[in-house]
């Protein structure tokens, strides 16, 4: 190959792990190195692990920290304030039939709704000290990313100034499969900085990844090990407006990838699978692999994420029905 | 309480109707054995949960007799078309009844019901419909045309896939055109029995499946009776030599699917993270009691460190215990012999010098139990590189060069079958060719299907199981 060792960006993490003299060389060689991915293996384990059955008590447990892991999201064109209001009500009291009811961890919605979004949580907003609910915006020109850097920047800027405790970004999956990883990398860099706030601490940055459209679980490996390199504190399945979104091998092999950099680093990476799980059944697959890929210690919202809309109320029905013996039906808890 | 620690999910043996003594299956009655009757133990409890009749010769004479008269009489002259209608029938009905026989195998043989009601279960329908199409197709079967059922089909199953076993036997048997007697394995005789109630409820003709329950001696009477034509057995090598003796000077045919030490190959650019799970799925399936395991895993000296880091760390997250837990990865022993002989194996590994090695878990306090365990350092001259043992136990060896891994894995008096890690296709197809075992798999393991033949090479037996070839195993060529 004879490419241009164009110089990258400098990110703490790339530079420790692939040398001082960060290239574009450097990191197309090292993602290309990665072990390889067999899909029907892949599929197969996540398959098994889907068998779990999931009983009494630990389903208990389950659904309370599902409801923690929630991002609850609303990302339409037709959002307004009101929607918005409504959202964060629904995320103050997901069950008004029980007051005990635990609080998903944050409210995800557009980077100009933002203000609104903190505007309603009021003192339940956690304002990027971990106390409470975050507000996470969406960024780069979500959802496609095509747009120029500077809009991208400014875009993230924006909501970070405007309170966001978490930058949900897209890569530019245009560049990545023209294998311009370094432009990919570059951005997330570039994101990262964004992200600062004025009193020096950072948003914390989503790498959604769009998983749908890199397609193979080889790109899927190699896109979470750019982004992870590139500063990411967590690594996202997809933008919910492609098909397939969150599948459970994609979300299986991402957190095979947050293992192995534990495994390198001793440093803890997140994973959010987004889009298309929408029931506590489902939902519990997905505990079931996060503990039995990366351990206990992933079952927090600071390391798991789920970004769902329509989940939280299928997982409230299947709380109640847990405590009162019965399924009380789709009127019995409240829309936002 | 850690999440980890799924609360328990057991199935419930409520779905079983047994009865507490079973009698042999012949000419469609059930009759009492002229032996002693025997008990099967649950493996996981040690609670009794039948007594079987014991079949004398004058037992297996009759049934050899009630198998003739079916063939001459009903069986062999039936259509291929009507045939296949049984079973058929007798397929849709394993499929209804596939929770219950889940749930008798794990109770009978001590394997985790994930393992009965997602892989056993299936097959066995899957089989019986695979043959049941082949009934009226046999001229295609490569013997010409109008070929014919040899007679009467003497067939003897192992413990380890009770019910899956006389699958292979019964359905491409049948399908042919043959009437079988059967002999279960003692410590596992009760799928058969409920699989003799299938074919009561199919209104399978009488005489065209006949079972007889026993000890060893049953088996070899059976084989040895002068009214059988073909006989077929899956066991260990030692019984299969036996039978060929018995069997050798006689017109009988015969099939045998003997032992075997697999050896599961990881080279370097392996899918690493699918190749861990290979290796569980190659030992520690059914405990390892499998004549194809992956018992002997050979990996590239570059990757060795990291392969068995990774993979003790997911021998941590096997879940052993109550084989009827839906959780459960890894059940029960069959048997106290069983275990007795992987106990003294593995004591035999480490005397050897090997480092042997089991992930921290707590054993039922009843039952017959062995941690998942693996035994590093081992040479190929190693006890436990050789000689099959029968367990969850991986034996792991280490090779430089593909040359080396394909002669190491050719190295053993077996050919049963082997497996393949590599991204590179081209390696793959290299060393799949070079390996003398019936099945080689490549990036998967364990894998089976009535469509594919099975079977093995040099000590593994000869002959093969499935698809076309297994068909032909039950048939001659038609008088031209």
């Amino acid at each position: 190959m004879t490419e241009p060792s164009a110089a990258l960006a400098p990110a703490e993490r790339a530079v420790q792990l692939l040398g001082g003299d960060l290239s574009e060389v450097a990191l197309r060689r090292h993602l290309q190195g990665l072990p390889a991915v067999d899909a029907v293996g892949l599929e197969a384990r996540a398959a098994k692990l889907g068998t779990r059955s999931i009983k009494t008590s630990s389903k208990q447990a389950a659904l309370d920290l599902i409801i923690r892991m929630i991002d609850l999201t609303t990302l339409q064109g037709a959002d307004t304030r009101g929607k918005v209001r409504s959202l964060v009500a629904k995320a103050l009291v997901p069950d008004v039939s029980d007051p005990a009811t635990p609080r998903p961890a944050a409210v995800c919605v557009y980077g100009d709704m933002v203000g609104n979004a903190v505007e309603a949580l009021g003192s339940a907003w956690s304002a990027g000290k971990d106390d409470g609910i975050n507000v996470a915006a969406v960024a780069t020109a979500f959802p496609a990313g095509r747009a120029s850097l500077q809009v991208k920047l400014q875009d993230t800027r924006d909501a970070v100034d405007a309170g966001a405790d978490e930058i949900d970004m897209v890569i530019d999956r245009g560049a990545f499969l023209e294998g311009n990883y370094g432009l990919v990398f570059d951005e997330i860099v570039q994101t990262k900085e964004a992200c600062r706030r004025a009193d020096g601490t950072y948003a914390h940055l989503k790498v959604i990844l769009e998983t749908g459209e890199l397609v193979t679980y080889d790109n899927v490996r190699r896109a979470s090990w750019l982004s992870i390199l590139a500063g990411g504190d967590f690594i996202k399945t997809s933008t919910g407006k492609v098909q397939p979104a969150a599948t459970l091998p994609v979300t299986l092999l991402m957190l095979q990838v947050v293992r192995d950099w534990e495994r390198l680093s001793g440093e803890r990476i997140g994973v959010k699978p987004a889009g298309g799980i929408a029931t506590a059944k489902d939902a519990i697959k997905y505990l079931v692999t996060v503990a039995e890929t990366c351990g206990e210690a992933w079952l927090d919202p600071h390391l798991f994420r789920f970004g769902a809309s329509s989940l939280l109320n299928d997982v409230l029905q299947q709380r109640q029905k847990l405590s009162t013996g019965h399924y009380s039906g789709p009127d019995y808890v409240t829309i936002d | 309480m850690a999440f980890l620690d799924y609360a328990p999910a057991p199935e419930s043996t409520s779905i079983l109707n047994l009865r507490d003594e079973y009698r042999l299956f012949i000419g469609g009655e059930w009759v009492a054995g002229g032996g002693t009757p025997f008990a099967s133990v649950s493996p996981s409890t040690e609670r009794q949960i039948a007594t079987f009749a014991s079949a004398d010769e004058g037992d297996v004479d009759a049934a050899v007799r009630a198998a003739r008269t079916a063939f001459e009489q009903v069986w062999g002259p039936m259509s291929g078309r009507d045939r296949g209608k049984y079973l058929f029938r007798i397929a849709r009905i394993l499929q209804e009844r596939a929770r219950e026989l889940a749930v008798a195998e794990t109770v009978d043989n001590g394997k985790p019901i994930r393992e009965t009601r997602d892989a056993d279960v299936p097959l066995v329908a899957q089989w019986f419909f695979h043959c049941a199409g082949w009934a009226d197709k046999l001229d295609h079967v490569g013997l010409g045309a109008r070929p014919r059922p040899h007679g009467v089909a003497a067939q003897v199953i192992p413990w380890n896939f009770p019910l899956l076993m006389l699958a292979w036997k019964v359905a491409p048997a049948l399908a042919a055109g043959n009437t079988v007697v059967l002999k279960p394995a003692e410590t596992t005789p009760l799928t058969a029995m409920l699989f003799a109630e299938v074919c009561e409820q199919a209104g399978l003709p009488a005489g065209v499946v006949n079972l007889v329950t026993g000890a060893g001696e049953t088996g070899a009477a059976l084989v040895r009776h002068p009214g059988v034509d073909k006989v077929a057995f899956t066991g260990s090598t030692a019984v299969g030599r036996e039978i060929a003796k018995a069997v050798a000077g006689t017109d009988k045919k015969l099939t045998l699917e003997l032992g075997g030490k697999g050896a599961n190959i990881v080279f370097d650019d392996a899918p690493l993270d699918q190749a861990i799970e290979g290796i569980v799925d190659g030992i520690f399936f059914n405990q390892g009691q499998v004549c194809c395991a992956g018992s002997r895993l050979l990996v590239q000296e570059s990757v060795h460190d990291e392969v068995m880091d990774r993979l003790k760390e997911r021998m941590a997250t096997l879940r052993v215990g109550d084989p009827l837990d839906k959780n459960t990865d890894v059940g029960a022993i069959n048997s106290s012999e069983q275990l007795e002989r992987i106990t003294r194996l593995v004591a035999q590994g480490a005397a050897e010098g090997g480092d042997v090695w089991s992930p921290a878990c707590e054993l039922p306090a009843e039952g017959y139990w062995f941690a998942p365990t693996v035994i590093t350092g081992v040479e190929a001259s190693s006890t436990v590189a050789r000689e099959e043992i029968f367990g969850p136990v991986l034996s792991v060896l280490t090779f430089r060069t593909p040359d080396e891994a394909i002669a190491k894995a050719n190295n053993t008096p077996y050919g049963l079958s082997a497996g393949i890690w590599s991204d590179k296709g081209s390696r793959v197809l290299a060393v799949a060719d070079k390996l003398r075992a019936g099945v080689v798999w490549t990036n998967t393991f364990n894998k089976f299907d009535p469509a594919s033949p099975f079977g093995g090479y040099k000590e593994s037996g000869y002959g093969r199981e499935g698809g076309v070839q297994g068909m032909q195993a039950y048939l001659k060529a038609g008088e031209r």
